[in-house]
């Protein structure tokens, strides 16, 4: 029993760390419809934020957040350079361009920082335990939790009352009306970019303090986790990102401490497996996006 | 007295595609004028081009004498226009208020903003009945409506109405066409494409009747309501 809580406290910390990542995938899909594959990049780029901070001697409180906006300068930037030329071009242009992006990112990482994975300062207080309720539980953990917390409550705070949050929901929905009502396509397109900078910026932190280095591919296996998350929850919706984070991180957290010793070398493709099936049951995923119920009808 | 609206040599395509092919439309302030014509005639493109959506070939879109035949859309709403889009096309996500308050969106100053959404709720009881329930769950003369009250939630001195009897019950359709007559009453001037002929002649003061991307008739309302009049180009020779 307490390993199966302890499980679950693993499965919470990395499913939301997934769960942020795949709202940042989900919040640029159902406004342009791009798979943004340069999303991991914005990671990498806070992670490295994080280590030059921890070299210069900035506090873990201070280097943090400052991760956390370059990634939101990032995203934005991105979208001006890279995004904004090919907005109205097809579905595969934006993705293609999104690996460029993706792909250009890493090299300049490899020749301008390095290579090789680099040794990220995490504050030690991350790296110890408390006890809650015969609970031993990592502090990283609990840190990514509540942090995982506050920014969903945040976000769905700020989209279901703000003005700005609820004209996004409107362009995601149906943009051209959204123009119609006043609302700039440039203003929500970048906004929706600096959103999903900050949660890769938080995601990254999180990533990070796990793991305490950083190195020029960091980004693209999470990334790559949060867009499998993604489609499970239903492509563009944002309770499905959510959701399909968290079921995605519980599968691969009961898998690794379930699975017998000998199936263990099997437990990714089991995972995928796990979640194909998912689909065939839902295949517009668990929580579908609006727009591809309407349209249906 | 300049026309509220004015469109010349008005023409719009989708890459060969020749949806309007010229044409020259006034509208004077006060006015219902309604766009008629079979499927495929080009209302919806006029609509769209004088809104911003569609970009104009050729030719010129002048609103009280300025001109924005290429303003994007989201600055039609401060130039004192909107559109109500054929097929509704309400926010299903978003509630009924939400939706109101996004017509709104270019207000910034509350009260004003209060002020709109108490005029629609008394144009609309039923809106405001419902406004906490997402527009999706409404029935289509209630999107309709919502539709409608969206569009004047920027107070425009011109409302685009793009077929908003569309789809809708015989006694709903009736209801519509009394609010767009009482909107004039309160100063906003209209154009109303419409398919339902009988309906739109009744309340408009003047329309024109478009065919294959062209005006090819019009007059005031009484004239193009006389008999036989319109019954070619529905009938497709003209
Ligand atoms: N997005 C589009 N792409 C290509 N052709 C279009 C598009 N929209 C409309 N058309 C064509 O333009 C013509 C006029 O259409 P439309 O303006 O919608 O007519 P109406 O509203 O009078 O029924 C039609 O021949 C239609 O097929
Ligand atoms: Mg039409």
């Amino acid at each position: 029993m307490d390993l199966i809580l302890q499980q679950t406290v693993n499965a919470i910390a990395l499913g939301g760390t997934y769960a942020l990542l795949a709202l940042g995938l989900a919040v640029v899909f159902s406004i342009m419809g791009l798979i943004n594959f340069a999303h991991g990049e914005l990671m990498t780029i806070a992670g490295y934020v994080l280590m030059y901070c921890g070299l210069a001697g900035v506090p873990f409180v201070i280097g943090a957040p400052l991760a956390v906006i370059a990634a939101m300068l990032a995203a934005v930037a991105m979208e001006r350079i890279a995004f904004r030329p090919v907005r109205n071009s097809s579905g595969a242009t934006m993705l293609v361009t999104s690996f460029a992006v993706a792909m250009i990112l890493q090299v300049l990482f490899q020749n301008l920082i390095s290579a090789r994975s680099q040794a990220v300062v995490i504050p030690d207080f991350l790296g110890q335990s408390i006890v809650i309720g015969g609970l031993v539980i990592g502090v990283n953990k609990l840190f990514a939790i509540v942090a995982t917390l506050v920014m969903l409550v945040l976000l769905e705070t700020f989209m279901s009352r703000q003005k700005h949050g609820i004209a996004m929901r409107a362009a995601a929905e149906d943009f051209a009306i959204a123009r119609l009502m006043g609302i700039r396509a440039n203003t929500v397109i970048s906004a929706a970019f600096a959103l999903s900078g900050l949660l890769a910026g938080v995601a990254a932190v999180l990533w990070v303090s796990q793991r305490a280095s950083v190195d020029p591919l960091m980004g693209f296996t999470p990334v790559l986790k949060a867009f499998i998350a993604a489609i499970l929850g239903g492509l563009g919706s944002l309770r499905g990102a959510v959701a399909g984070g968290f079921v995605l991180g519980f599968v691969e957290v009961f898998l690794a401490a379930f699975l017998p010793a000998e199936w263990q070398e099997f437990r990714e493709p089991i995972g995928l497996s796990l979640v194909v099936l998912m689909l065939v049951v839902r295949p517009n995923g668990l929580i579908p996006a609006a727009t591809l119920q309407a349209q249906k009808v | 007295m300049t026309p509220l609206l004015k469109l010349q040599n008005f023409k719009l395509r989708y890459g060969a595609v020749q949806a309007v092919r010229g044409i020259d439309i006034e509208i004077r302030k006060g006015e219902i004028v309604a766009l008629l014509g079979a499927n495929g005639a080009g209302k919806s493109s006029t609509m769209k081009g004088i809104a911003g959506l569609e970009p104009v070939a050729e030719g010129r879109v002048l609103f009280d004498g300025r001109d924005i035949t290429d303003l994007p859309p989201e600055e039609i709403p401060s130039a004192g226009l909107t559109l109500s889009p054929e097929g509704r096309r309400v926010f299903g996500t978003l509630t009924v208020a939400d939706n109101l308050r996004m017509g709104a969106y270019t207000i910034t100053d509350k009260a004003a903003i209060e002020t709109a959404l108490r005029r629609v709720f008394d144009l609309f009881p039923i809106l405001e009945e419902r406004q906490g329930q997402y527009a999706g769950t409404l029935s289509g003369g209630q999107q309709q409506m919502l539709a409608i009250g969206r569009a004047l939630m920027c107070n425009p001195r011109l409302l685009l109405l793009d077929e908003p009897s569309l789809g809708l019950a015989p006694l709903i359709v009736e209801q519509v066409f009394a609010l767009i007559s009482t909107l004039r009453d309160q100063g906003v001037t209209i154009l109303l494409v419409e398919q339902n002929v009988a309906g739109a002649l009744a309340i408009a003061d003047r329309a024109y009747l478009m065919a294959s991307g062209r005006i090819i008739r019009e007059g005031s309302a009484a004239e193009m309501r006389s008999a036989g009049a319109m019954a070619d180009s529905y009938l497709g020779g003209h």
